[in-house]
């Protein structure tokens, strides 16, 4: 590996090696460190460009770190979401847990920085069997299916990946993860988007990210909502830009997030369906796959990470201190936890685009590249989708959470409270954060892909932002009945592989067994006599036959060991005599033979 | 942050009287602002578009979705529990 370029994927899997000998006092320091350590290297590899670690294997050449400014931005954002994400389950014993976290955030970076399919691949499936202990770690009654089922969805995706590598492989005779033939499609190409749309969570591959990410430790969301679909927006923005369709599933995944976040009960699954949302904007921008359409895809992300890890933060804690989640079972809270309301608070205004928030700055880049490539229906469904964010996330959150009808038990409301200091300064650091780039987005912009000729700070586009919030904002106060949380789940896609598998379990246990036991049955009768009795043939054959040849040998052996044990009567004149009488037929015989 | 919120929680009238006024401001500045830079026709000539926008937008989505709920896809917390145990008896 270059000496210049560290990757910092070796720190954290070497930092999550490590992890379980450091105890006591230490570990707090050291969970600190370590994400810190590998911010750090990803800093100095932002003075880099090119490709480095180049690693010959077998015929090909892996890159492990190609530098650019597509993977520098997103390496960045995902090692500072390492620290942030430490930082706020810097209280959690449980050593595997982090270690999870780490290899999680690992195999991350290890994509982006990836400069080929086969190493982009490793670390793909790496973040998936991470990612899953995140679940697990919940331990509650449901993480275990949940987990599994998480699991089998990422490995069907990793196969179409790996597909869809291969067959480009065939195709093309390389490995070099680039930019696809998007306006020519093979059938590798559409493997490869789906191999990746289904880590964005394209509808309708997207149901593992509603049921996992609520079902996670609290610790663990805030990790998993930044890197899976992001990582796999960072893939489909290197390979798959331009691609129209990817324009229609956008908007359909922006639309579809929305309506379930409007229905939904529970906190934290409110969370994921919006990231189904807002990673629908990425995804059409991408699409568009123009500068400008690229870059707000880029600063999307790049914002999103850091307001919805802020509101899974503020989730988190609600989870952490109450052991609750549903709309239902709290409300009022404001009261007991005034500064994780503040923090979501200000992580709800950033999703929403309110202006000097973060989503300001780049979700207006992807809806203006929208119109300016005359794809106004998209532009137009995007800006209507973007309401409804406002209205699910930055009123129905906020409103039902901490404010409206008090539904905590005397149980829950007396554990309610703020969560503990490290938990209050990751919250600050992402707080801060979503107000800096809102405001002042030029540092943001800087480090993206392409040129930035886009001012978000305009009288035009602060008086159409409030005007859409104001409203829309009155739309839901007069509207607020038909929104209220139910204690009721939300039936998704999900429905028909949990039937399916179920249908898969019903035709193993009944069918194939019933098919199982016929044989069973039919064997005992038949097969099992045939058998019995051509195991008794060669039962007697065996005795009969081979042993009677074996036993009549040995009795031969035996008898004519008996007359020649008379020979050996120990005297020596008679041993003599026997041997010079045998010398001398020998000789005779001999000597007779030679004369004829 | 608490005694702020239960302030105007106290005088909750008022806050409404001084929202309504903000949305009035931020809906008249709407007829103020130039809009020659708009992408479309509908943005440029519609006089308070956004607002419209805003709030039937809200309206329609609020709408979609109690249909939808009430139409089947918001079922009873242990519905997979109950549709497993039909399927998958033995397993459950």
């Amino acid at each position: 590996m270059t000496s210049s370029f560290i990757h910092p994927s070796v720190l954290l899997i070497a930092g999550a090696l490590l992890l379980p000998f450091i105890r006591g006092p230490l570990r707090k320091p050291y969970l600190f460190f370590v994400p810190l350590l590998a911010l750090c290297v990803v800093v100095l590899n932002t003075t880099l460009t090119g490709n480095f670690g180049v690693v010959p294997f077998l015929d090909w050449q892996l890159v492990l770190g190609r530098v650019d400014k597509l993977s520098t931005i997103f390496a960045l954002i995902m090692a500072l979401m390492a620290v942030i994400g430490t930082l706020y389950g810097l209280q959690v014993d449980r050593a595997g847990e982090h270690m999870a976290a780490w290899f999680y955030a690992a195999g991350s970076l290890g994509a982006i920085y990836s400069g080929d399919y086969l190493s982009l691949f490793l670390f793909w499936e790496m973040m998936a069997f991470a990612s899953v202990f995140l679940v697990w770690f919940r331990r509650g009654p449901q993480s275990l299916r949940v987990g599994y089922r998480y699991l089998l969805i990422h490995t069907i995706g990793g196969i179409i990946l790996l597909a869809g590598i291969l067959l480009r492989y065939q195709a093309v005779g390389n490995i070099t993860f680039d930019l696809l033939d998007v306006a020519h499609p093979e059938l590798y190409t559409w493997l490869i988007m789906i191999g990746f749309g289904l880590n964005a969570a394209m509808v309708p591959l997207h149901s593992w990210l509603p049921e996992a990410y609520s079902e996670a430790s609290f610790n663990g969301a805030v990790f998993l909502c930044a890197f899976t679909t992001k990582t796999a927006v960072y893939t489909l923005a290197r390979s798959c830009a331009g691609m129209d369709i990817l324009v229609v599933l956008g908007v359909i995944m922006a639309l579809y997030g929305v309506i379930y976040a409007v229905m939904e009960n529970d906190i934290r699954k409110l969370l994921a369906w919006s990231i189904v949302s807002q990673v629908g904007y990425m995804v059409a921008g991408i699409g568009i796959g123009t500068d400008m359409a690229i870059n707000g895809a880029v600063a999307h992300a790049v914002v999103h990470i850091l307001y919805k890890s802020l509101l899974f933060m503020g989730t988190g804690s609600v989870l952490y201190m109450t052991g609750k989640t549903k709309f239902t079972e709290l409300g009022g809270l404001y009261a007991k936890m005034p500064a994780t309301f503040f923090f979501t608070l200000i992580g709800c205004l950033s999703i929403s685009a309110a202006p000097f928030f973060a989503a300001y700055a780049s979700k207006s880049m992807i809806i203006t590249a929208g119109f300016e490539q005359h794809l106004n229906w998209a532009s137009w469904l995007l800006m209507f989708g973007a309401t409804g964010t406002f209205m699910y996330n930055g009123l129905k959150l906020p409103y039902f959470l901490f404010f409206g009808s008090n539904n905590c038990s005397k149980e829950t409301w007396a554990k309610a409270g703020d969560p503990s200091w490290n938990m209050l300064i990751a919250m600050t650091l992402g707080a801060t954060l979503c107000i800096l780039v809102g405001t002042a987005p030029g540092f943001l912009y800087a480090l993206l892909p392409y040129a930035v000729d886009y001012n978000p700070h305009t009288a035009y586009h602060l008086l159409e932002t409030l005007q859409l919030l104001g409203f829309a904002a009155l739309a839901f106060f007069l509207l607020k009945k038909y929104v209220e949380p139910v204690d009721r789940i939300c039936l998704d896609i999900d429905w028909l592989y949990r039937q399916a598998g179920c249908g898969f379990l019903w035709l193993i246990k009944h069918p194939l067994q019933w098919c199982d036991t016929a044989w069973g049955e039919a064997y005992r009768a038949v097969g099992l006599s045939s058998l019995m009795t051509l195991s008794r043939f060669w039962s007697w054959f065996d005795w009969h036959a081979i042993d009677g040849v074996v036993d009549g040998l040995a009795r031969s052996v035996r008898a004519l060991g008996g007359k020649v044990r008379v020979l050996q009567s120990g005297q020596i004149q008679i041993t003599l005599y026997y041997a010079f009488s045998l010398a001398a037929a020998l000789l005779v015989t001999f000597i007779f033979y030679q004369l004829l | 942050m608490t005694t702020l919120i239960e302030y105007l929680q106290a005088r909750i009238k008022t806050v409404i009287t001084v929202c309504f006024v903000l949305l009035a401001v931020v809906a008249g500045g709407s007829l103020l602002i130039d809009t020659h830079h708009a992408h479309t026709w509908a943005e440029q000539h519609v006089p308070f578009f956004w607002s419209l926008f805003g709030f039937a937008a809200a309206a329609v989505i609020i709408g979609v979705a109690r249909w939808f709920g009430q139409s089947g896809i918001q079922a009873p917390t242990d519905f997979y529990d109950r549709s497993h145990s039909t399927l998958c008896e033995e397993e459950e």
